[in-house]
């Protein structure tokens, strides 16, 4: 099976691609998350059990 | 097996054996596709919008309208990248540009532009308004498709009506709150619209070069360096005049009007100082300054409307 090996360039850029992209993900998660509960309003929080 | 059509400029960072591409951009260069200083103008005039409209925003929601409306600003900086990048390969000011040096490929950048145009669109359209979604929408497709795609490279007159696009922002900032468009930010995208062609060919007259070896039309390139000249003056007037309408219809106060003025009037002596630049000038002192204070001018018109409305929020006198 044919494989790549990645280039210390190649692995520095991934690594950096996948953080940035772990913050933001984490960042919307978020914001939505806070914006549910806007549009929603504080009855969100009450839900019979 | 070929993977994209740009492998052959594009081989250190693909893997054609395998059809698969690796490329060296960073998150950083990811960044640099959205035009970041571009973006910092489309943020503030976007913010200033939403600030000036009456009426009440959730400061979460309003934070989410001003990132959406960057994001699709960047957005289409990127499509503008990928679209741009046989011209962006022969100009100095562009060839360090992701795409020109090969860190990003075309096709990568056409994606990351078309996932974030529609993204920030959805959600600006889900979390606020369709209004404001569909005024952003129209606004990336002026720039990527009316600008970048037909007007750049057919016409001198490219940045003055590409212009519009930069001038939407505080449209749509007011449209997230008010959920319709009215006078006031038509003003607002007015001054925007009539300072573009100023700034734009102030940049153009010194890397006229630049544009002639990229075969870009601009004015300086196709009219020559007086008809340009005479151009910058005219519309630094009507510029400066539109800078002082907020205070003359009453959207802004005597202060704000006071400050204008003074702002364009400068804004002018700049401009005159570039008319009177001798024909063949290499250095372009005038036009690098005018260039540079053009920037220092929306700002500063910007930050005067801002401070003007929270004063008056504060005092109970305005807005």
């Amino acid at each position: 099976m044919e494989q790549i090996e990645l280039t210390d360039a190649q692995k520095k850029a991934r690594r950096s691609r996948s953080v940035a992209l772990a913050i933001v993900l984490a960042g919307l998660a978020a914001l939505f998350y806070v914006v549910t509960v806007i549009k929603i309003g504080p009855e969100i929080f009450s839900r019979p059990m | 097996m070929a993977i994209t059509g740009e492998s052959q400029t594009l081989s250190p960072e693909l893997s054609p054996h395998l059809g698969i591409e690796i490329g060296e951009g960073t998150a950083r260069d990811f960044f640099a596709l959205l035009k970041p200083r571009v973006m910092s103008l489309v943020i503030f005039t976007a913010f200033v919008g939403l600030l000036l409209a009456p009426g009440e925003i959730n400061p979460v929601i309003g934070f989410i309208a001003v990132l959406s409306i960057a994001v699709g600003a960047g957005a289409s900086g990127a499509l503008n990248m990928w679209y741009d990048a046989d011209i962006d390969r022969v100009m100095s000011r562009t060839a360090t540009r992701p795409i020109p040096s090969g860190r990003i490929s075309a096709s990568t950048t056409l994606a990351f532009g078309i996932v974030l145009s529609v993204f920030s669109v959805v959600v600006l359209g889900l979390v606020v308004n369709w209004l404001s979604a569909g005024l952003l929408a129209f606004t990336i497709f002026f720039y990527a498709v009316v600008y970048t795609m037909w007007l750049k490279r057919s016409t001198p007159h490219n940045i003055v009506i590409g212009g519009a696009a930069g001038a939407f922002p505080p449209i749509i900032g007011w449209a997230c709150v008010t959920n319709s468009v009215a006078i006031e930010p038509i003003v607002l995208f007015a001054i925007i619209f009539l300072w573009t062609p100023p700034h734009f060919w102030a940049l153009a007259l010194f890397k006229c070069a630049d544009y002639g070896r990229a075969g870009v039309p601009m004015l300086p390139n196709v009219a020559g360096e007086r008809v340009t000249k005479n151009q910058i003056v005219v519309y630094s007037v009507l510029t400066a005049i539109s800078g002082v309408v907020p205070a003359a219809m009453g959207m802004a106060s005597l202060g704000y009007g006071l400050v204008a003025a003074a702002l364009g009037i400068v804004f002018v002596w700049y401009a005159a100082q570039v008319w009177r630049m001798a024909e063949g000038d290499v250095k372009m002192i005038a036009a690098k300054k005018l260039f540079g204070y053009s920037l220092v001018y929306l700002f500063g018109i910007f930050t005067a409307l801002a401070v003007d409305n929270l004063v008056g929020r504060v005092f109970g006198g305005g807005a």
